[in-house]
């Protein structure tokens, strides 16, 4: 069973999202972690980098292969956690508290279009 | 659609709770815990791979030796019994057809082929079709044998031990034949991971029992995902990769399989006239400064163009580094040439360099 926190909003693409004011932070779900397996490498912007909702702003690769990014939120590129270059596998131990990157969102309500904890579950209920 | 085909272990596979997956026509485990744990397995002690989905073709009659020396490019001329070579067969034009093992068995005249499971079928017409005129029979025996890959340093002691019997004697690229429970088994020093290693052919009933009898001795199974990260490690190639109808064996650094000394063989006009005229395109290993894998299919590019596509890539297991091997043309082909690799967006930088990105460590005894 994957964990799924409570307050955090979550895409199709199993990319979670965490809004503070005008700031998203993104990362990947638990349920995508599992299903790389030992993550090995993480594409992920620049800041100043501009990113549009449910498009592949970098990817993530396991031994065998490379699953892209989407991203959730449109806006500017203002943080990467640089960790995740040395340490990619820290999305494997922990992808709730480690996160890809921070945007400053250009349209906060396109955080509409994304599912909370309760409908992510479902989501994920019915792929199974 | 043809129908995926089961090999003898596959309900052992589905019990261990393996990850399953096509390949080659064969539903085969791709790993059963991670690949990285597997792999891992293979270089410091040693782990089991069902590779009951290779074919073995039989080629025995009067005519077998000079047949076998007609469609394989090493020279079987003076195999021994007991001795095995790696070669390819290749078109008329110098493709290759398929690599594979070629086996003198103790009977005269006989020869067993281990060929790619995806190609088998293939090979049989190839083979059969080659063998017009000629006093051979040609036999398919890859339903009648399993195979089990037994890989990683540890791998004699535990052979030893299943078995109760002493294998230090046999050498890299040679194969006895013995009994486990009564049933008949080749045991051959070979394998496809740069460790040593044996290969155990076998009835599928014997398959299924040494496959047990490994696991009860605490050996752990490894599916497809580490053999391709450890055959691609030591710079071994995968047909359908490195290898193919429309790549020579020259192209792929294989030359030395190729032995046109006093041997005449399907292909051989055109592999000499492409050493004569020196290839347009090698294979080589390319090592990226970053950590992105570069992947099959992925553009070469170096002065603003693409030279080249890689083949096999990954972040390797063992050391840690982003490598691929690459079909690269000339004179970017050169070791310490400064190439670009297009993964997505971006083009990482990366230098040419041997397809070798760990050492061998086979058991070579005189």
């Amino acid at each position: 069973m994957s964990r799924i926190l409570e307050g955090l909003l979550y895409s199709e693409s199993h990319e979670w999202v965490k809004t503070d004011g005008g700031i998203a932070t993104v990362g990947i779900t638990d349920f995508a972690q599992k299903s790389m397996g030992n993550i090995v490498y993480v594409d992920m912007p620049e800041e100043d980098d501009e990113v549009s909702q449910d498009e592949e702003f970098g990817a993530v690769e396991s031994v065998k292969a490379a699953s892209d990014l989407y991203s959730p939120v449109s806006g500017v590129v203002v943080g990467r956690n640089s960790a995740l270059d040395d340490e990619p596998g820290l999305l494997n131990s922990d992808p709730y508290a480690n996160w890809i990157i921070k945007v400053r969102m250009t349209d906060p309500s396109e955080t509409g279009n994304l599912m909370d904890a309760a409908a992510y579950t479902a989501f994920l209920e019915k792929q199974a | 659609m043809e129908t995926l085909k089961k090999t003898c272990l596959y309900d052992s596979h589905v019990a261990l709770g393996a990850q399953m997956s096509p390949f080659g026509g064969f539903v085969m485990p791709i790993s059963y815990t991670d690949i990285v744990r597997e792999h891992n397995a293979v270089r410091q002690h040693c782990g089991m791979f069902d590779v009951s989905h290779m074919g073995e073709i039989l080629v025995s009659g009067p005519d077998a030796t000079d047949f076998v020396g007609r469609i394989f490019t090493n020279d079987v001329s003076d195999l021994q019994p007991g001795k095995i070579l790696y070669g390819m067969m290749l078109y008329p034009e110098g493709g290759v057809v398929d690599d594979l093992l070629v086996y003198r068995m103790s009977v005269p005249d006989t020869y067993m082929l281990v060929v790619n499971a995806a190609n088998t079928g293939k090979d049989l017409g190839w083979i059969l079709s080659a063998a017009e005129g000629w006093d051979v029979t040609v036999e398919d025996l890859s339903e009648s044998y399993g195979q089990i890959a037994l890989q990683g340093p540890e791998s004699e002691r535990v052979a030893a031990g299943v078995f109760g019997a002493d294998f230090s004697g046999l050498a890299f690229y040679t194969f006895t034949e013995t009994l486990f429970d009564g049933e008949k088994v080749i045991v051959s020093r070979t394998g496809y991971t740069g460790e040593d290693g044996f290969e155990f052919y076998s009835t599928p009933e014997a398959t299924r029992k040494i496959w047990a009898a490994l696991l009860a001795a605490g050996v752990p199974p490894c599916g497809l995902g580490c053999r391709d990260t450890l055959r691609f490690e030591v710079g071994l190639p995968l047909y359908g990769h490195e290898l193919g109808p429309d790549i020579s064996p020259l192209e792929a650094g294989l030359g030395m399989f190729v032995k046109t000394q006093g041997h005449d063989f399907i292909g051989k006009a055109a592999f000499e006239a492409l050493k004569e005229s020196g290839p347009e395109r090698r294979l080589v290993g390319i090592e990226l400064a970053d950590k992105a894998i570069p992947r099959a299919g992925y553009p070469v590019e170096a002065d603003g163009t693409v030279i080249g596509e890689v083949t096999t890539g990954y972040n390797s297991i063992s050391t840690g580094k982003s490598v691929c091997m690459a079909f690269v043309r000339r004179p970017y082909s050169a070791e310490g040439t400064q190439v670009g690799i297009r993964i997505r967006k971006k083009v990482f930088p990366g230098t040419v360099c041997k397809k070798r990105f760990y050492g061998k460590k086979y058991h070579i005894t005189k």
